[in-house]
């Protein structure tokens, strides 16, 4: 799992390359809740473009984030995820509480 | 069902080891020429079980994951086996968002997942002895007469 970060405004913007489950999930978690803990922002973008699989143990790490960010009143967001990760999404209905948005600069004038 | 190939899998209960089981098991099924959307829910639906048996199955010690694929005409059955220490209520797991390791941020959606994937799933679990998921899907393109015939009209 490859994973990058920048910050923009007060937006943590996370890129996802590789596959999320059970294996990577903790590394996905320690990297995000690195990115949220050290830099002063209150949202956060996901870029799932390059997430080529996820399974349920991604939909948990998810919801981690979705609480912590929600703690701190803001939001998260996705980005351009394929076929088989919105699959998962909307068996789990995480789509209630993060909306998924085709480029990051939707998600960024939209949060 | 009238088996015309199959594979065997053993694999320690590592979770580097989901990547390779799901990878695997899809790459066995598309002799099948299932589309891409059925070889992902292959895929997902495995990793489901095989992180079940990794996580609640064995839990901390390491134990043996054997992954069975069948195939016939219409498509495959797939069976997930551990000899862990097995499921005490297999209709509360199953339920939506039920989970036995919520500290560990489980979403409890593993089931629901290879149910909605697949479309058949039977567990099997007695407590002490294991756990065995088997799950069938039928592939689209098998849907037609009675399977790989070869030639069209």
């Amino acid at each position: 799992m490859d994973l990058t970060a920048k910050v923009t405004g007060n937006i943590l913007i996370c890129r996802v390359k590789g596959e999320l489950d059970h294996h990577t999930a903790e590394e996905f978690r320690d990297f995000v809740d690195r990115g949220l803990e050290n830099n002063p922002v209150k949202h956060l973008i996901l870029d799932l473009t390059h997430l080529s699989f996820m399974d349920s143990s991604g939909i948990g790490v998810l919801i981690g984030r979705f609480k912590k960010v929600n703690l701190r009143g803001g939001k998260v967001a996705v980005v351009n995820e394929n076929k088989q990760v919105s699959r998962v999404f909307e068996v789990s209905g995480i789509y209630d509480i993060i909306k998924s948005y085709s480029s990051i600069s939707k998600a960024v004038n939209d949060l | 069902m009238n088996v015309k190939n199959f594979m065997e899998l053993r694999i320690p209960s590592k979770s580097q080891n989901e990547a390779f089981a799901r990878v695997a098991t899809a790459a066995f099924a598309s002799q099948l020429d299932p589309t891409i959307e059925e070889l992902a829910d292959i895929k997902t639906a495995v990793s489901e079980a095989v992180t079940n048996s990794i996580i609640h199955g064995y839990e901390d010690c390491e134990g043996i994951i054997i992954i069975k694929c069948r195939m016939d005409e219409h498509g495959v059955e797939i069976e997930v086996r551990d000899e862990g220490k097995g499921i005490e209520d297999v209709e509360q797991a199953r339920q939506p968002l039920y989970t036995s390791k919520p500290e560990l941020e489980r979403s409890g959606m593993g089931f629901t997942v290879m149910e909605t994937f697949m479309d058949e799933v039977e567990v099997h679990s007695e407590k002490g002895k294991g756990t065995v998921v088997i799950m069938r899907k039928k592939f689209a393109s098998l849907a037609k007469g009675q399977g790989v015939s070869g030639n069209e009209g």
